[in-house]
């Protein structure tokens, strides 16, 4: 409240940091941003419109982006092909939305409980813990794909559906922000609750849980794109066929030794490469909010 | 008896913490201490899978140091040349793009923060299937046959399969996709800073754009700058596997587009020389600790 009282009082409410409203001094950003914001929209752009190109639209010379007659050829060929070995597609899609339904769901528990823990509680271990999961913040997981792929053949993890799971849970950037937000939770509402008898479940559940609904939002995000996106695991840790994923599928359409030239597999690959795209954007664009507000409290001192 | 009352007092004490601490705790020993450790030990012998490992010292770096032509030739300086333009360059990009969002009213700067972000939402796998059909080799190609109406090009050009292009390609691709978390971090970060320190710093005679910013945005959000300089840095070297993706081979053509990433698969997947390629990550993981400790550096807040 102060801040735009002040601001108001000073005149400059439209010029600066986070102005309230237009200003001619915004002029120059605009012109930048909007050249800039066209150039990168176009492949996301291209994405739709190939899509939904009929296979003279998308083999025709000279090449055009936009898509003249717009249809839904392409997805049914994606419905009613199957990979080489006998899969149908709707199997991987299946697999992939279970997979990444279970991982968001799986994630959001696991990463709050311990950002509450680091968080909330005392003990002795808490401040050593929290430096070095900031510590791993920088861990590159395609680094140590090798000794990875060691670990989860000793555990029997190979060809099994957890596999897809659990090496997304362990995510350190997920625990980092959750705790920076919980953080903000005033220490005195907690303590309140324990007077009252509260149990650290009731803490967690009823307080905490409520309070930090941005912050969950954004590590759902987080890992629906991990999970999602990720072809790695079925790739190095899956090998029978019906446990793979979409996004695996799709990668052996562009990949060089299998049949995407051919006039069907561009097509299908171009609807594929919409199937991936839509649910990221979608997700996004409802939960962006909450991301912002997250973010702000993403500091690492 | 007094051990057990101990414990009990502890369990009581500190115990909940632990247990709300340890599914986390678990996966993260599991799937990351573990696999570091593993790695270090790992880079120490010979391992090709069937045999048990066998200790070689330090031989596996000796031999990446002298005895790895491509490695040497090819792969340090690709990674090189793609991290310095991809960390610090999109990084600054990054930056320089938060700080223009932050001076536009919220629902312009929400649109456009959209936009700059929804590249790095797409796959690399899914978007191979896009750039193959930009930057098609023949005259279908969207890039040949632009540029053939231009007349800047004769005959088409085999972009992806080109020593020569497949770098800048792949550096663009991933600059377009580099605005992800880091950056919204910073927008954030910049949003957050109070009028007040810039009307303060006005009085006492800062008065330009640039003064502006090196000596109250950026300090005003240290630690927004070094959240999104390590997020920065993990995706650089993460993003790795892209030449391989765009050309559809590895190695890529002539090494062209080969990182390090790339290596350690070529060496631990294709020809399953695992103690080596443990070595090579070890090596990757020292990078990203000495750039991320470089950004600590600069800012650390105190």
């Amino acid at each position: 409240m102060k801040r735009t009282w002040f601001r108001s009082m000073t005149g400059i409410r439209n010029r600066g940091m986070n102005p309230q409203g237009f200003h001619v001094s915004q002029l120059k950003f605009y012109l930048l941003l909007v050249p800039l914001s066209l150039l990168m929209l176009l492949p996301i752009v291209f994405i739709f419109a190939n899509a939904f190109k009929p296979p003279d639209e998308l083999y025709a010379y000279p090449p055009r982006f936009w898509v003249m007659r717009p249809t839904l050829k392409n997805f049914q060929d994606l419905f009613s092909s199957m990979s080489t070995s006998g899969v149908p597609v709707s199997r991987y899609l299946f697999n992939s939305v279970v997979v990444t339904v279970v991982t968001v769901a799986a994630s959001a528990v696991v990463s709050s409980l311990a950002a509450f823990a680091l968080s909330k509680k005392r003990f002795r271990l808490k401040q050593a813990l929290f430096t070095i999961n900031t510590l791993a913040l920088m861990f590159v997981p395609i680094a140590v794909s090798i000794p990875r792929f060691l670990v989860i053949e000793k555990l029997g993890l190979l060809d099994t559906f957890w596999v897809h799971v659990l090496p997304v849970l362990a995510m350190p950037v997920g625990v980092f922000l959750i705790k920076q937000f919980i953080d903000g939770v005033p220490d005195e509402i907690i303590e309140a609750a324990y007077m009252d008898g509260a149990s650290d479940v009731r803490v967690y559940w009823s307080i905490i849980l409520p309070m930090i609904k941005p912050a969950i939002a954004t590590i759902a995000i987080l890992t629906f794109q991990a999970a999602w996106n990720n072809a790695e695991t079925s790739t190095l840790y899956i090998n029978q066929e019906s446990l793979k994923t979409f996004v695996f599928y799709l990668s052996t359409l562009t990949s060089s030794s299998s049949g995407a030239n051919t006039v069907a597999g561009q097509g299908i690959a171009a609807a594929s490469a919409l199937i991936m795209f839509i649910p990221n954007l979608l997700i996004f664009v409802i939960m962006q909010s909450q991301v912002m507000s997250t973010m702000s409290r993403s500091g690492l001192k | 008896m007094d051990v057990k009352q101990a414990l009990r007092r502890w369990a009581t004490k500190e115990g909940n913490a632990y247990a709300f601490l340890s599914a986390y705790a678990l996966l993260f020993v599991v799937f990351i201490v573990v696999p570091v450790l593993a790695a270090f030990l790992l880079s120490f012998t010979f391992f090709d899978t069937i045999q048990l490992p066998r200790w070689v010292g330090l031989r596996n770096y000796i031999a990446l140091l002298t005895q790895d032509d491509i490695f040497m030739r090819y792969v340090l300086p690709n990674t090189i040349q793609f991290a310095v333009i991809v960390g610090p360059g999109g990084y600054a990009l990054a930056f320089f793009l938060a700080w223009v969002l932050a001076q536009l009213p919220k629902l312009p700067r929400t649109i456009f923060a959209l936009i700059l972000y929804s590249p790095s939402m797409t796959s690399g796998v899914a978007m191979a299937v896009i750039w193959k059909v930009l930057f098609s080799g023949d005259q279908t190609g969207y890039l040949n046959s632009l540029l053939m109406q231009l007349g800047l090009l004769q005959e088409p050009v085999q972009w992806l399969q080109s020593p020569q292009y497949l770098m800048t390609i792949m550096i663009v691709v991933t600059l377009w996709s580099s605005m992800g978390i880091g950056f919204l971090a910073m927008l954030a970060g910049i949003l957050e800073i109070s009028p007040e320190l810039y009307e303060a710093a006005a009085l006492d005679g800062v008065n330009s754009r640039w003064q502006e910013i090196f000596y109250i945005t950026i300090p005003s959000m240290k630690p927004q700058m070094l959240f999104g300089a390590v997020m920065a840095i993990v995706g650089t070297f993460q993003a790795g596997a892209i030449g391989v993706t765009l050309s559809g081979s590895n190695p890529t053509p002539q090494y062209a587009g080969q990182l390090i990433v790339n290596h350690i698969e070529d060496y631990g997947f294709l020809r399953y020389e695992m103690g080596y390629a443990a070595a090579v990550s070890v090596v990757l993981l020292l990078m990203v600790l000495f750039f991320t400790r470089l950004s600590n550096r600069l800012f650390a807040s105190e």
